[in-house]
Order: structure tokens, then sequence, then C-alpha cells
């Protein structure tokens, strides 16, 4: 479908369907790829489908009740959809939820080290794997001994990463890392995510509403509406495609958007669908 | 008036000593609670079933005995050894874990992301159908629980208390062994919770099991820990239970008297449970002792239960309760 030249592809998602509660249909058929090495995104407004299909990959869904009934979803081309979250992790995909979800009770320097549950290592190689994502986050390594329900939302978003970062993932699906966060946060964390995925060469699959950075540091980008792929293409040229303009970057030809012409979007939008 | 004093400092230091009891079934009930948010209604009867299979092993009962023999028509009981008081501990205490498994296996595998009361009510059942399953494994009858442990009064206390105050104290000495095993015991359970790996996992688990498993923590595994460490401490509270007063029925009640002393010590906090343990047996011996006989005595039946409506009304989350972490 999408002919991306970097070589490999980790996440290859096909024509997948997801229902929650055995009713309620939120995925229609939705095909992706992660390829090794890049930073994919996945956008879309609320109720899009953006979670759902992270979720589906790294099979948090379950436990969610929800099911993925039809599509092959393989990892290396591997299926995977019948592993277990633990299984996955040990196999490098890692998920870091919406809404951060640090253990509230927890240090962060503990926070951190539950990322490494999974692994079999001794203590000293996890302690230097810590002292390198405290080299990614120096403003963790402050703040290592303090609750982690006490940080802030940037302190707690970059401790949800850095978590992540110690199960030595290989893909990380990172869900909303914008989230309520000042757009100089917003910028900051972006800006780790681009180093981790140069220097250490994870790769991401990054769901965000926030378009306008998504776009400027992923390398590929599809679009998501009401549980479908509406679009897909490189980062640069989703950013100069007039109707992500207009409909996700609040731009027009004219230079921003004006309400009065709110009523044709909807008219408009049905080619999207 | 000393006489009167000294009887008092007595009664207290007995109450702490029913207190170490109360507070090792709470234990229990802390522990699972903190990891699954699980209020375990059958730790009391965890604590009997121990208790139970602990004794059937060293007697050499043959288990479903009665069962046996009402289908097959023999007569048979016991298969006639006698086990060492340590192995048959080391394998109640592996029935225990098996338990454990089995539970997990059977009841909260199909229970994962119900609501707490779902599950609450599930280990009601379990609770009912544990009790009936010990007692068609080892009959019914009240059974004497003989490890080894001391027991009666300790007469070295007493002769010491009795040349220094000229009055002697009388306790039990193995009221003193598990005050000493309940100290381990916390100490042992807090320095693994604090510092291994699988205990921070365990607290993990316990503030967003979601999160937990998304970094890969398996919720199955960690409940099938979590179980075998609360059998554990069940198991301990049968064997100083029933060393005291037998094994039977009614070991499964005190799981009662662990509420208040919950609700006192906070559901979420280890030290809570000693602590508040503490508090309930000196509190209720005390002021049974003190205005007992103005009011007509028997408040030990009911002044643990009135200290926690207190404590509900004043401080819900206990003495040591976590508080709710709220960011605005």
């Amino acid at each position: 479908m999408n002919d991306h030249s970097p070589t490999e592809n980790l996440i290859d998602v096909t024509n997948i369907e997801v229902i929650y509660n055995h009713v309620i249909l939120v995925l229609k058929g939705v095909s992706l790829m992660v390829p090794k090495g890049g930073i994919i995104a996945l956008l879309g407004g609320n109720g899009a489908g953006k979670t759902t299909t992270l979720k589906a990959i790294s099979n948090l869904l379950k436990s969610e009740r929800g099911h993925v009934t039809k599509g092959v979803i393989t990892y290396r081309g591997q299926s995977i959809q019948n592993l277990d979250p633990a299984t996955l992790v040990k196999m490098g995909v890692i998920q870091v939820m919406e809404g951060r979800h640090c253990f509230e009770h927890l240090t962060i320097e503990e926070n951190l080290l539950t990322g490494a549950f999974t692994r079999v290592a001794k203590k000293a190689e996890i302690g230097e794997h810590l002292d390198l994502v405290y080299t990614y986050f120096p403003r963790l390594k402050e703040r290592r001994k303090a609750q982690a329900g006490y940080t802030s939302g940037g302190e707690q978003q970059m401790c949800a990463i850095g978590r992540a970062l110690m199960s030595r993932p290989e893909t990380i699906l990172l869900d909303e890392p914008s989230m309520g966060l000042a757009p100089q946060l917003v910028e900051e964390i972006f800006e780790i995510v681009r180093d981790l995925n140069q220097d250490e060469g994870v790769s991401f699959l990054l769901a965000e509403q926030n378009t306008n950075v998504a776009l400027r540091f992923a390398n590929y980008g599809y679009i998501l509406e009401s549980g479908r792929v509406v679009m897909d293409g490189p980062a640069s040229e989703l950013r100069n495609n007039p109707d992500v303009k207009e409909f996700y970057l609040g731009m027009s030809e004219a230079g921003r958007k004006s309400f009065r012409d709110v009523r044709s979007y909807r008219r408009r939008k049905r080619w999207l669908s | 008036m000393l006489e009167q004093l000294l009887f008092g400092i007595e009664v207290a230091l007995n109450g702490l000593m029913t207190g170490v009891l109360y507070a090792l079934v709470a234990l229990g009930f802390v522990l699972i609670f903190k990891a699954s948010g699980v209020f375990n209604y059958a730790q009391g009867v965890m604590a009997l079933f121990a208790a139970l299979t602990l004794v059937g092993f060293q007697n050499g009962q043959i288990p479903f005995a009665h069962l046996i023999n009402a289908v097959l028509g023999t007569n048979v009981h016991h298969f006639g050894w006698h086990l060492p008081a340590l192995l048959s501990v080391v394998m109640a205490l592996a029935s225990m874990v098996l338990l454990a498994v089995i539970v997990e296996r059977l009841m909260l595998k199909y229970l994962i992301n119900q609501e707490p009361v779902i599950l609450f009510m599930a280990t009601i059942g379990l609770a009912y159908f544990l009790e009936g399953f010990g007692d068609m494994m080892w009959g019914s009858e009240v059974k004497k629980l003989d490890i080894g442990l001391p027991v009666g009064p300790s007469d070295s206390i007493e002769s010491f208390t009795y040349d220094l105050f000229g009055y002697g104290f009388f306790i039990d000495r193995l009221d003193i062994v598990a005050a000493i095993v309940a100290a381990l015991l916390v100490v042992t359970l807090t320095v693994f919770s604090q510092y291994s790996k699988i205990g921070r996992a365990l607290r993990a688990v316990a503030d967003d099991h979601q999160a937990a498993l998304s970094v890969g923590i398996s919720l199955r595994f960690i409940w099938v820990v979590v179980w075998s460490i609360a059998g554990f401490v069940a198991l301990v509270a049968g064997i100083m239970w029933g060393a005291k007063s037998g094994v039977q029925f009614s070991l499964s009640l005190i799981a009662l008297k662990a509420l208040p002393v919950l609700m006192l010590g906070g559901f979420t906090s280890i030290p809570g449970a000693i602590v508040g343990g503490l508090i309930i047996g000196v509190g209720e011996k005390l002021f049974d002792f003190l205005l007992g006989p103005i009011i007509g005595g028997a408040t030990e039946n009911w002044f643990a239960y009135v200290l926690a409506l207190l404590f509900l009304v004043f401080r819900p989350q206990g003495l040591f309760g976590e508080r709710i972490i709220e960011r605005v």
C-alpha cells in the first residue's frame, strides 16, 4: 500500500477490526506499518481510534474487554495477536499509555526500575541502563527520590517514557505524549523522542492529536477518522496537503480559518470518509 | 492501689499479646487488599484451613476419610504415622501456595478487570467453599495443635516481676512467641515489599494495574504471589490461634475482629495492621478492666467495633492508610 524506503518492517497491521464489549465497533479496517527506525504518527481527533489501535498492537485491549475480530497484526513477521503484554515487552514492544499512568506511590526511580521487570539482568547492568535513561531525562535524576504522584505533568510523562525505556524496547507505542502539557514541554519531549530514535535506534508509533508537532517530528503519518485510515503519506507531504492543513492544522490558503466557513467543513470533509 | 495499678499493667500486657494475634490476621487482609484492591473475606477461613491442614499432615490423618468411609463402607482414618512439626509446617505452606495457584486459575483469572465488589463477592464464595472443603477433608471435630511451641504461663517472668514488685505477672509464653513471630513477619514483609523486585512490582500493581500490565508485569503471576504470601500469613495466624485455643471453626470468626483492626490501621498499611491490632487488643482489655464493672461488663465484644466506627467518621483512611494523592 505505502512504500516508504526504510528496509525492514517491525509492526504490520493489516485491516483490523476491533469490537469492545462484543457490540461497539471501534476500528473498521485499519492498516499500517512501522518500519525499523521510523517515527510513525497516528493522527486524528477524539474517538478516531488511535488509542485502540495502539492497544490492539500491545494487547492491552483484552483487559478492557476489547477484541480484534478481523485482520492480522504481526511483529517482525510473527503474529502477535495472542501474546500477552508481558511477552510483547520481552519481544521489544512496549506501550506508554495515554495520561502517563505512573505508579504514584512509588518514587521516580522505583517507577523506572519497574520498567525492567521483564529483564533478566544483573543489578549492575540495570543500574547502568538507569544512568543512561537519566542522561536523556536529567530532570528525572533530580527528582529520583520524589513520589511520582507529586511530580509535575511533564515529569510524569518523562517518567512514563523512561520507564518504558528501561525494558530495552525496540519499538515504543507512545500514546498522546503532549496531553495537558505546555507547548514548551511538548517540544522538549518530542526532541527527546527524536534523540532516542536517532541515538538508541528506538522506533516509535505515536498517537497524537497535536498534528502540528507530530508531523514535524515523524517521518510518516496516518490519519484516522471514525475507525478508518483516511489518508497516509510521508510527513512532509501531509504537512503540505491542503486538506490536512485545513482540517488538522487550522490553516487554509487564505491564512487562518474563520468560523464563518465552518459550515463548509462538514460538506467538504465527506471525501475523507 | 499499687496492686490495682500492677494488675492494670498486666491486663494491658495481655491485651498487647492478644493484639498481636489480631494483627496477624489483619496482615493477611492488608497484603491482598494492597495488591489487588480486593477485600479477601476468606482470609479467616484460610487461617482455619491452614491450621487444619497442618494438624492433618502432622497426625497422618487420611484426607476425606469420612467421605471414603461413607462411599466404600470402610473405616479408615489415619495413616498411622506422625510427622515432625517442621515438615508438616512446610507441607502446609506448600498446600497454601497450591491453594493460591488454584484460586488464580479457577477464580481470579476470569475476573480480571471486574469491579472490586465482584471480586469481594467471589471471596465470600471462596470462604464458604473452603470452610466446607476443610470440614470434608479433615473432619469437623476440634483438634489440638501442637508443634512444640511453648505454652502456659512464663515462670521466669512471674518470679522476676514478683521479686521486683511483689506481684507476679501472668503472661503466656505462647503470646511472647507470637509477638516475636509477628515482629519478624512484619520486618520480612516490609523489606520484601520495599527492596525486592517482586515487592516493587506488587506495589506497582497496587497503584495502577493497567500501567503494570503495560510494562510487562503479569497480573496473574502477581496474584499467585500475593495469595501465596497471604496463605503463609494465614498459616502463621492459624498456628498461633490454633495453639492457643484449638483448631476449630471459630477460628474463622476471628477474621471479624480483624475488620476493626483494619479500619484503625488503614487497609493499605502493613505497620498499620500491627499498630491497629495492638491498639484494639490493649484497648478492649483495658476498657473492660476500667469501665467494665461500672457498665456491667462484656465490653470486649463491642469495644473494637465502636472504636472502628469512630475512626470511620473522623479518619476514614485509618491511622496509617495511604493518603490519596490528588494533583490539582
